[in-house]
Order: structure tokens, then C-alpha cells, then sequence
């Protein structure tokens, strides 16, 4: 059984013309186009490439939207098994689009296999979503690029879509953590690590730690008595019965609730959504993770302007640090264009 | 914007990138204490609150726990 | 001390006339084990017992403990010792009988957020390891007079107590095969095997509250320092759970029996290094308690003179901060670790795994991006209820669809990426 492909090429590749032809719209061809024929003819039997997708560099980057639409209907249309791009070497602007290509296929489930330098921006904006196998930083090293993703295509009928890592089958890494059933289990991996760590062998850890991000410190309040100041919390302190209904781990969004004319929280009108902590504590009383109570006595005292009458919240437990950017990027956003002076964030 | 990261585990805070951190009392309560007594309990609440304004209030330079 | 564990193998499972084994066969009175279980505490409302077995169309939720059915066949102690007046004795010497291949699954109502689906076929199945055992499945609902911590212990209690007293039905029965472990007192331990380098487990367990509790001989795993355990007293039970929220990385009470560190570094004991006993350590809610277990769990390394550990995880977020401060503080007083771990790394596996980080971390064991978002068709059996689907961690709104089948991430599944390597569950950078 052979899968069905659909290639994506750009103007050039195409054989529509070099710069005078970058904004040629979305054009669809039958069967394979320029790269297409080598990579068809190292995939015989196992890969028809049933259509090309053609378009110009400029034209795809000047109208992201419209061509990522254009090129969703034709994908939901044809309905392949795989789609390669490129390859798009060092080519800024065609490594971008074949990244997006990957993108807008990862989120029709239809797996990409593209080459790319490993310098080309389309691979380190878009590696999430595709495998790209590493090529030259020219077109000059077409005659490596073809055989190295027909071997990647190959591999990946043969092993129905589970590939190994990176080393083993020569794509970039794509940043991405893949679950997969090891031989032996846990404990013994273990105790194998353990034994070669005595040994003095090599041995490969299976999670390099991790490296986080750094902000710079922001310049302190110089009057609090004017200030207006924000309450924030990854402890899950929700409306009774979580209105929004964040999930109580791995939260896929946060909410924005009014503490306007509030003296405090308690228990008949908040609770924690949170799943990853003994909840009695904060159900009894959301004061103790979200201060409201305090915060009202230090506003009526004059010490602090305002408590701003909104406050953000999400669960922190088991949600990944990308949603939780995520969060904290838009939360901020809301914080600023309100005129809020400054925040506590509080955690569980 | 200043943030004051009210948070428990103060090593995660600092692994995680935090600038001005305050220690809190416990997870699942870090403003609080529910063994204590009510009065007490909101002047512990309010004394950690009193000093994350002081973080807010502090020019810092680099991460610093108060 | 030196412990044989004689396994019988179940090949069958049924409800019948009488409760009894016999060639391999185990038979339950539905009605009398029933009504004994009511018994337990005047507190319970219904019990319900049904049998799962392995490829069956059936899905158990929210799971609460699974427990393996052993006794004491010879030897001072009771399985699970310290509950209740009178076990106090130590276990861990003389012969333990196990009922293998069968488990016993307590299911109700949820205490708080309680999760844990066991899958008997499809897609689930493969990702949880109690797919496998031919399950004793109690429905156990309480009355309205109990909070949340009376439930959580009484279904606690429910699953331990049916576990020994279906296990007692292995006291005299022919073992199918029989291992002896022994683990001597420690001057001894080391003059054993001198030339080989000194090895410990560092065995950390959930205590931060209702439904993230564990028991050392019945005490509640906050209130204790890191202590020395020889590690066949865990095959006797002295470890009990007492959580499964985010049931993919708890360990029900069947993992510590068959506590899976503990019997693979038996493997090599004597061989490549020595086996020099367990530290049992707590990850707490308060930051002193973390820096004080852990400091404690180097000191008691150092003093047992080992050279490498093994350290487990239970949970994650902040228990990333107690397995960072235990790996960072035993590298430093000169102790190599390994550590067994799993990853929270979102649904794509795009994100950082980890809460807590340290680069003396160089050797890890992971056991699954615990994120991975699953599709579990209809089974055509419910045992539980599936109404919880969408609020149990790892589940969201929209999580049951109406045809019964349910869309979450692994987290949900009880067992899929245990943290003491119970099964085979990986990831790797892709």
C-alpha cells in the first residue's frame, strides 16, 4: 500500500520564476513539481505525492492568514497521510512558510517531514510541529537534502508514524518530549543508570534538566498610597463552583473574576478549583491564598490607593510552563492597559 | 510592572525566575495558618502582605528574597 | 532480616458459593464479603463488589487504592501493621504468601478531586499496569454524616482489610514459586561484601494532606523524620497509601508491596554493589520541613557510608523542589544519585518538565510526559461513575462525551507514569 503525500514548494522550486514571481498566489498541480520528481522517484511504491501546493515566498509571508487558509482547504479537501516540504535550505521567508505549513497540517493531525538549515528561522519558530531533516545552507546541497528525506518518509511508513529520536533518524530536534514504551521498565532503567554511574561508563540521562527564563527586575512603586495594586494566584481560588470550570490540573485557561465591593472571601462565595493541594484550608477561607480581607483593611487605611477590582487566577498544578506564559503574558497585558501599579502573585 | 511572588517553596521561585520573593507559610495555605486563631491568623496574613508591599515598594537589582 | 515471598499464582477469579482457593482458583461470597466489608464502620452506606478481568470491556473509575492480597504465613506481624491496636509488631522476616495475578480496587464516589480510571481493554489499558491483574473491584459509598477525611480513611480502610482477609485464604495454600531476600543489620550488611560499592534507595512519598497521604506503620508520613527501613518490610505492607490525585504518578498500596526500586536493585545485590538498606523520606507542604527531611536524608546516606542512591519521586510540582534539594544535597556530601522522575511537560510535550531543576541532576529516569492527552473509547461496563470525568485532574469540561467515551491526558490513568518505574512508560526528546 502506498500513502498519499501532498509536497509544498514555493514559486522558485515551482518553476514559476525566481523574486519577479515571490507573489504568486496558492497554486495546486497535479502530481509531483520540481524536487518532487527526485523525491517521488526515491519514494516509488511506498509514496505518491497526489498534488504539489505552489506559492510564492512573498505572497505567503505578506498574507499568513489567507494562505493558511487557502492551504487548510486544500489539506482538508485532498486528506493525505503526510505532507513534506520543501526543502527550503537556507531561504528565510520559504523556511517560514514550510514551518507554517507544518503548523497548520500539526493541527489537522497530518504529520509534516520538511529540510531545513539549521539556521533557517522557519526551524526555530516552527520545529514544534514538524520533523525536519537538516540540509546545506543552499540549494547545492539538493542532492543530500532528497535522499535524507525520502529515508525520514520511508522510515516513517515503515515504523506507521512512530519515529525514534532525533540521532536515530536524523531529523532536528523538534523541542518536543514523545512518550513511548521502553523495553525494560522504570526501576530497571534505573538501576542500570545506577550501575554504569558506579562504573564510570557512559550512560545517556533520559531528561536533561531544565533551564528557565529570566525577566529583569521592574523599577519598585515609589507611592503606594496612590497605588493600585492587583491580586493574582496559581492557587485555583475560584467563584463557588468554578463558573469557568478551569480544570484542576493542567489548566488550559485562567479566569478574570470582580472582588468589587468585597470585603473578603469566604467560603459561601469562593473556593479553590485547585487539585494538587489538601483544599480544606483555602475552602474554609480563600483569604488564606488570596488576601482580599487584608488588602481591603490596607486600602481603607490609606496605605495602598486601591485593591484594582479584578482579580486573575488559574490552577498551577501539572500545567505546562508554555500555557502558563501564556496566562502570565495576557494577565499582564489586562493588569497594564487597566493602569494597575503592581501585583502579588500568590502560589500554592 | 513589579510582581511580589507570595510563594512557599521559595527554591521553585528561584529556580523559575522570580524577582521579588516573599517566603509564605505552608502549600495549601500560604497566606494563613488554619491551627491558629482567627485574630492571630489575620495578623500573620497581614504581616506577609505588609511585606510583599515592601518588596513592591524595594528597587532590587537582581532576584531577592524578603 | 530475611523474608521469603511465596507467590500463588491466580488463574481464576469468579464469585461463588463459598469463599475459598483452590488449584489456583480464588472464589468470593459476593454477599457474605459484602456484608462483612458493611461492617467495617457504621458509616457506610453500600457496597457494591464486582470482577474485572483483564480484556474485558470495562472501566473502573474513580479509582481510589489497588491492594494485593498476601498474609503471613509464617513470621511475626500483619500485612499493613500499625492500623490498629495490638499490629504493632515490625514486619518484614519469615514467609509472606501472595495471591498474584489478582487485585483488590476500591471505587465511589469522589472524596475531592479522586481520579484514577483503570481500563480493562483498549487504548487505557495499555498505560495502566492494574489492566493486567484480575481485579476484586468494591463500590464503598459513605453516609452524609462523614467529611473528607472520614471518607478518604474509610475507603482506605475498606480496600486494606479486604486485602488481608481475602489474602488469608493463601496461609496455607502451595506456593507456585518461592524467593528468599535478605537484607542484614547494617555493620554486618556492610562487612558482607566489602569490595563492593555501597548502595541505598531513597524512597520519597506523598504527605501533603487529604488524598496525598502515605502511612508508615499506620503514621501519617508528615509528622516523621526521614528513617532507615530494611526494604523487605515494605513486601508486608509497612508502606499504605493514601492518595491518588493525578493518579498517573501516586502509588497505590500494590506498587509498595511490590515496591519496584527495591526488587530490581535485589537483582544485582552482591554482584555489582551492596544493598545497604532504604531511606523513607516525606515531601511536606512547608519549606522548612523540605530542607529539614532532606538534610536529614543526606545525614542518615552519610551515616550508612553508602556511595550511590537511588531516588523516587512521588508526585510533582512541588515535590520537584524535596527530589531537587535530596539530589543537590547527597551529590554534595559526595553520595552519586539517580533519579526516577516523571514530566509535565504539556499536552504536545512543548514545555519544560519540571518545576525544579538542578545541575547535579545529570542521571534521570523518566517515566512519561504525564500531559499526553489520550482518547478512551465507551467500554460497555461502568464500575464507579464517569460523571467526575470532567473535574478530576487531568480531565476538563467537555472531557465525557455523551457516547461514554472520555478525552483527557494519561494523568488520569492510575499507574501510567508511576515514578518507581512499576512499568515501562518513557519519553525521550523527539
Amino acid at each position: 500500500m502506498t500513502i498519499r503525500v501532498v509536497h509544498y514548494i514555493n514559486q522558485f522550486f515551482g518553476q514559476k520564476g525566481g523574486e519577479e514571481a515571490a507573489n504568486l498566489p496558492i497554486e495546486l498541480a497535479d502530481g509531483p513539481v520540481g524536487p518532487g520528481a527526485a523525491l517521488q522517484a526515491a519514494l516509488t511504491g511506498k509514496a505518491e505525492i497526489v498534488k504539489t501546493i505552489i506559492c510564492g515566498d512573498s505572497y505567503f509571508n505578506e498574507n499568513e492568514g489567507l494562505a493558511c487558509m487557502g492551504i487548510r482547504e486544500i489539506l482538508q479537501d485532498i486528506k493525505p497521510d503526510l505532507i513534506i516540504a520543501g526543502p527550503a535550505f537556507n531561504a528565510g521567508r520559504y523556511g517560514m512558510a514550510c514551518g507554517k505549513v507544518g503548523e497548520v497540517a500539526h493541527g489537522l493531525g497530518i504529520p509534516v517531514i520538511s529540510g531545513m538549515y539549521n539556521e533557517n528561522p522557519g526551524y526555530e519558530l516552527y520545529r514544534n510541529f514538524s520533523y525536519i531533516v537538516e540540509t546545506t545552507n543552499s540549494a547545492a546541497g539538493m542532492r543530500q537534502a532528497i535522499p535524507a528525506m525520502a529515508k525520514l518518509v520511508t522510515a516513517w511508513i515503515e515504523k506507521e508514524g512512530k519515529l525514534g529520536t532525533p540521532a536515530e533518524e536524523g531529523y532536528m530536534p523538534r523541542g518536543l518530549r514523545v512518550n513511548f514504551f521502553a523495553e525494560e521498565r522504570g526501576a530497571k532503567r534505573a538501576v542500570n543508570m545506577l550501575i554504569a554511574k558506579l562504573e564510570g561508563t557512559p550512560f545517556q540521562t533520559e531528561y536533561e534538566m531544565p533551564v528557565f527564563d529570566r525577566v529583569a527586575p521592574q523599577p519598585a512603586i515609589l507611592d503606594l498610597s496612590t497605588a493600585t495594586i492587583a491580586l493574582v494566584t496559581s492557587g485555583g481560588v475560584v467563584p463557588k463552583c468554578n463558573p469557568n470550570r478551569i480544570e484542576s490540573s493542567s489548566a488550559s485557561k485562567y479566569g478574570e473574576y470582580s472582588i468589587g465591593g468585597l470585603e473578603c472571601l469566604c467560603e459561601a462565595t469562593h473556593e479553590t478549583a485547585h487539585g494538587g493541594y489538601d483544599p480544606v484550608a483555602c475552602n474554609k477561607d480563600p483569604n488564606r491564598v488570596l488576601p482580599v480581607d487584608v488588602l481591603r483593611d490596607l486600602e481603607r487605611e490609606g496605605r495602598i490607593g486601591k485593591l484594582h477590582d479584578k482579580f486573575y487566577t488559574t490552577v498551577g498544578n501539572g500545567t505546562s510552563v508554555a500555557n502558563s506564559k501564556a496566562f502570565g503574558a495576557e494577565i499582564a497585558m489586562h493588569l497594564k492597559n487597566a493602569g494597575v501599579s503592581a501585583a502579588i502573585l500568590t502560589s500554592t | 510592572m513589579p510582581v511580589v511572588h507570595i510563594a512557599t517553596v521559595v527554591p521553585i521561585s528561584l529556580t523559575v525566575g522570580a524577582n521579588r520573593i516573599v517566603p509564605a507559610v505552608a502549600i495549601p495555605h500560604p497566606l494563613g495558618n488554619p491551627k491558629m486563631d482567627p485574630a492571630e491568623e489575620k495578623a500573620l496574613r497581614r504581616s506577609l502582605v505588609e511585606k510583599a508591599l515592601t518588596a513592591l515598594t524595594t528597587e532590587i537589582e537582581d532576584q531577592t528574597v524578603f | 532480616m530475611k523474608l521469603e515471598i511465596g507467590n500463588i499464582h491466580v488463574k481464576e477469579l469468579a464469585f461463588g458459593e463459598n469463599t475459598a482457593l483452590s488449584s489456583g482458583r480464588v472464589q468470593i461470597n459476593r454477599e457474605e464479603l459484602a456484608g462483612w466489608i458493611r461492617e467495617l464502620d457504621h458509616r457506610i452506606a453500600e457496597v457494591k463488589l464486582d470482577i474485572a478481568l483483564p480484556g474485558e470491556s470495562t472501566r473502573i473509575m474513580p479509582v481510589k487504592d489497588v491492594i494485593e492480597a498476601r498474609c503471613k504465613a509464617e513470621g511475626k506481624g500483619f500485612m499493613f501493621p500499625g492500623r490498629n491496636p495490638g499490629d504493632e509488631a515490625m514486619v518484614g522476616e519469615g514467609r509472606t504468601h501472595v495471591l498474584k495475578g489478582m487485585a483488590i480496587v476500591t471505587t465511589g464516589k469522589v472524596v475531592g478531586f479522586q481520579e484514577g480510571i483503570i481500563d480493562m481493554s483498549g487504548p487505557g489499558a495499555e498505560y495502566t499496569p492494574f489492566s493486567k491483574t484480575q481485579n476484586l473491584v468494591i463500590t464503598c459509598e459513605v453516609d452524609d454524616t462523614c467529611n473528607q477525611y472520614d471518607h478518604e480513611a474509610i475507603l482506605r480502610r475498606v480496600g486494606i482489610e479486604t486485602a488481608n482477609r481475602i489474602g488469608q485464604l493463601a496461609m496455607t495454600a502451595t506456593a507456585d514459586e518461592t524467593r528468599t531476600y535478605e537484607t542484614k543489620p547494617l555493620i554486618q550488611q556492610a562487612a558482607e561484601y566489602p569490595n563492593l560499592p555501597k548502595v541505598g534507595y531513597v524512597y520519597m512519598l506523598q504527605s501533603q494532606g487529604l488524598m496525598h497521604d502515605t502511612y508508615l506503620y499506620g503514621v501519617d508520613v508528615k509528622t516523621i523524620l526521614p528513617t532507615l527501613l530494611y526494604p523487605t518490610e515494605v513486601m508486608d505492607g509497612a508502606i499504605m497509601s493514601g492518595n491518588c490525585v493525578s493518579a498517573c504518578d501516586k502509588n497505590p498500596s500494590i506498587v509498595h508491596q511490590n515496591s519496584p526500586v527495591i526488587h530490581e536493585l535485589y537483582e544485582n545485590h552482591g554482584i555489582k554493589y551492596n544493598f545497604m538498606g532504604v531511606i523513607i523520606t516525606n515531601e511536606n507542604v512547608t519549606l522548612a520541613d523540605k530542607e529539614r527531611s532532606s538534610n536529614y536524608v543526606a545525614k542518615l546516606a552519610v551515616q550508612m557510608g553508602l556511595d550511590a542512591v537511588i531516588i523516587s519521586e512521588e508526585g510533582f510540582g512541588n515535590p520537584d523542589a524535596d527530589l531537587v534539594m535530596n539530589c543537590r544535597k547527597l551529590e554534595e556530601a559526595g553520595i552519586k544519585t539517580v533519579l526516577l522522575t516523571d514530566e509535565y511537560a504539556g499536552q504536545n510535550g512543548e514545555s519544560q518538565s519540571l518545576a525544579d531543576s538542578t545541575p547535579k541532576g545529570d542521571a534521570v529516569i523518566t517515566n512519561g510526559n504525564a500531559n499526553q492527552v489520550i482518547h478512551l473509547p465507551a467500554m460497555q461496563r461502568l464500575i464507579g461513575h464517569d460523571t467526575y470525568a470532567d473535574m478530576i485532574a487531568g480531565g476538563w469540561d467537555g472531557s465525557l462525551q455523551a457516547d461514554g467515551s472520555i478525552t483527557a491526558e494519561i494523568q488520569v490513568i492510575t499507574g501510567a507514569t508511576n515514578e518507581l518505574g512499576y512499568h515501562n512508560l518513557c519519553a525521550m526528546a523527539g
